[in-house]
């Protein structure tokens, strides 16, 4: 099947060669990194966690979304989303392939990386992150590439594919765990030092994940014979409407706890985000707007009239994915970093060569996703008889 | 034809693996005991169960009195200077009381204490966050309780310095050697991309010497054993009260400071 992304219309030709275009100038600024270090971007020894690690965590969340439309299919037997399940877990798979890159690019002495399988860890959550990362890839392209096979030969899927399936699903939950058990476990850190950490990535990845794959159904029907199907995208638009309260619940939650019992090291950083601390508050705008972006999509999305206009849903998407990405892949992550354990701000502003490597990271995840929809919509049209 | 040129594949791939094995097998088979390795210690090293360092803060008032502890730290581990404050690398230096203790109300402190420059170094916590969470053990908790970097193993994730309650770990965010103003030959200069930190002289105690600060503190810092009830460093902690910075986390930081 794979020779399906290798033709294509002008126009695919021509998004795939702007993509590598964009590749090509996030590896120059790779090497450059690689020969300077990381003090070519601006992540600094007070916030030594900056962009990169703030982009793998967001994109965890995107992947885990997958199992939005495999729960109901598999375990409900939900039939309308056996459409659009083979979307869901290949973009996982593109997702995770940017988790990996976006961890790859953030390691100071990436020619080491093996160390983590040489030196096993078990107490470290990064040694779990790494096997259910991988093992969650690999989940997601067995699946994902023998479901479609079978439906491309017009059999049904092998047996043996059914416990992995099952397996995907609490693996899914593991990936997003993990990923937030990497800062939730860590002392002294006040903002990330909350049990309901985990659970609020969940949500946030429930409505940001499901979001953006409304968006790429709408793109797929646009671009090709293949209709991922009106009832579809609703159903997603009503996954996306309640993740999305959830996950504002949760994080209004957390506002109550830190405001309400006033402890310093849980107020701070929370004031450094929304209004600023010690005079600085670069993240404030962001901040904001990503609450009045989230909070805009939900009256839309619970409202069922203005959910079921598709434009206005595509729109209270892109307000919902652009707010979760505001707030985990800007302030979650050097939120958690200001003030310092010495209660001082320094601030964190990723550098030019920064954003070229995090965009070229984003465009070999796009490549990835194009190529895989692209085989993915070609069966499609071939089984239905559109081409 | 199929099937014999398939088996022939498999006896040559075979016997290929058993020919690049052997050479494998008989380093191993050699290596009984009498090629192992051996480590022999010193004999004047200072040995502790647990080391640990009491500051007493009314002998060193001012940065003055910190200058030489920080600069004789700072010459011989090869600490580089960087005019960028995002690439600084700090093992001993000095910080105001509310910002080393942030968790104690500082209000109406003291004006002596409130400004007083407080030396501030890696705690080598009994329960080190950092150890906890690194992925490849390149920090590590020696038996003496030193906490310790492995800078050829370490893989530059950082999570380290995420871990550490105490912002006592840097990161060497480009090349150090050419920012360091002397090279001193006889401890390791770094390269980009390790995280390092303060190692309680770990190489002095090795060949009978106590830490370069403690030496030259003239007395103000105090370093032993903390499982010797006879030792120097608990014989202060019995005599004066003594705090440590953030000791409500449980990480069990083994530097005290008399106030």
């Amino acid at each position: 099947m794979l020779e399906k992304a290798l033709t294509g219309t002008k126009r695919y030709y021509g998004w795939m060669a702007a993509l590598l275009v964009v590749i090509g100038v996030g590896f120059i600024c790779y090497l450059w990194q690689f020969r300077f270090g990381l003090g070519l971007t601006g992540m600094s020894r007070d916030v030594s966690w900056g962009f990169y690690v703030a982009q793998f965590t967001f994109l965890v969340g995107v992947a885990a979304s997958a199992v939005m439309v495999v729960l109901p299919y598999y375990l409900h037997n939900y039939k309308a989303f056996g459409r659009i399940t083979i979307l869901g877990e290949f973009l996982a798979v593109a997702a995770v392939s940017m988790c990996i890159l976006f961890i790859f690019v953030d390691l100071g002495q990436p020619i080491r990386i093996m160390n983590v399988i040489l030196h096993p860890t078990p107490n470290s959550m990064l040694f779990w992150d790494m096997i259910v990362l991988n093992g969650y890839l690999f989940l997601n392209i067995i699946v994902g590439w023998k479901v479609l096979e079978a439906e491309r030969n017009n059999v049904a899927p092998a047996g043996w594919l059914k416990p992995l399936i099952y397996l995907s699903i609490p693996w899914a939950v593991s990936i997003h765990t993990v990923t937030a058990y990497l800062y939730c476990g860590l002392p002294g850190r006040g903002f990330w030092l909350t049990a309901i950490l985990a659970p609020r990535f969940l949500a946030s990845a429930f409505a940001a994940g499901p979001a953006f794959l409304i968006l790429l159904c709408m793109i797929v029907r646009k671009v090709t014979k293949f209709d991922p199907g009106k009832e579809q995208i609703q159903s997603l638009g009503k996954v996306v409407a309640y993740a999305t309260c959830v996950s504002m619940f949760f994080f209004l939650c957390e506002v109550f706890v830190a405001l309400y019992s006033r402890i310093p090291e849980h107020t701070e950083h929370l004031k450094y985000l929304f209004v600023g601390l010690h005079g600085h508050g670069v993240l404030v705008p962001w901040m904001w707007a990503s609450v009045i972006l989230t909070t805009v999509a939900i009256i839309l999305l619970v409202n069922p009239v203005t959910r079921r206009n598709e434009t206005v849903l595509a729109l209270a998407c892109v307000a919902v994915f652009v707010g979760t990405w505001i707030d985990k892949g800007l302030g979650m992550i050097s939120g958690g970093f200001v003030p310092n354990p010495f209660n001082q701000v320094t601030e964190y502003v990723p550098t030019l060569p920064e954003l070229a490597i995090s965009i070229g990271v984003w465009a070999v995840g796009f490549l990835i996703l194009t190529a895989l929809f692209k085989i993915a919509v070609t069966v499609k049209e071939e089984v239905e008889g559109l081409i | 034809m199929e099937s014999s040129r398939r088996s022939f594949l498999k006896i040559a791939g075979i016997s290929a693996l058993g020919l690049g094995a052997k050479p494998v097998l008989d380093v191993m088979a050699s290596s009984g005991e009498a090629a192992k390795p051996k480590t022999m210690r010193n004999p004047n090293a200072l040995l502790a169960k647990r080391w640990g360092m009491v500051i007493d803060t009314r002998k060193l008032k001012t940065e003055e009195d910190l200058k030489p502890l920080i600069d004789i730290c700072n010459k011989i581990h090869n600490i580089p200077h960087f005019d960028n404050p995002h690439h600084e690398i700090k093992w001993i230096w000095s910080e105001e009381f509310e910002n080393d203790f942030p968790m104690q109300e500082a209000s109406f402190l003291d004006d002596r204490l409130k400004h007083m420059p407080f030396l501030t170094l890696c705690n080598h916590c009994n329960q080190p966050p950092c150890v906890r969470v690194c992925p490849t053990k390149a920090t590590f908790k020696r038996e003496d309780g030193i906490v310790m970097m492995d800078y050829h193993r370490c893989i530059g994730c950082r999570f380290c310095m995420a871990a550490c309650p105490y912002g006592s770990r840097s990161f060497n965010f480009r090349d150090p050697r050419p920012f360091i103003k002397k090279l001193y030959t006889k401890y390791p200069t770094r390269t980009k991309g390790v995280v390092e930190k303060c190692d309680f002289c770990a190489e002095r105690l090795a060949v009978g010497e106590m830490p370069a600060c403690v030496e030259v503190s003239k007395g103000a810092l105090a370093f032993g054993d903390l499982d010797d009830p006879n030792s120097e460093v608990r014989k202060l902690l019995r005599d004066n009260y003594t705090i440590r910075r953030k000791p409500a986390l449980g990480t069990g930081p083994s530097v005290f400071y008399i106030v």
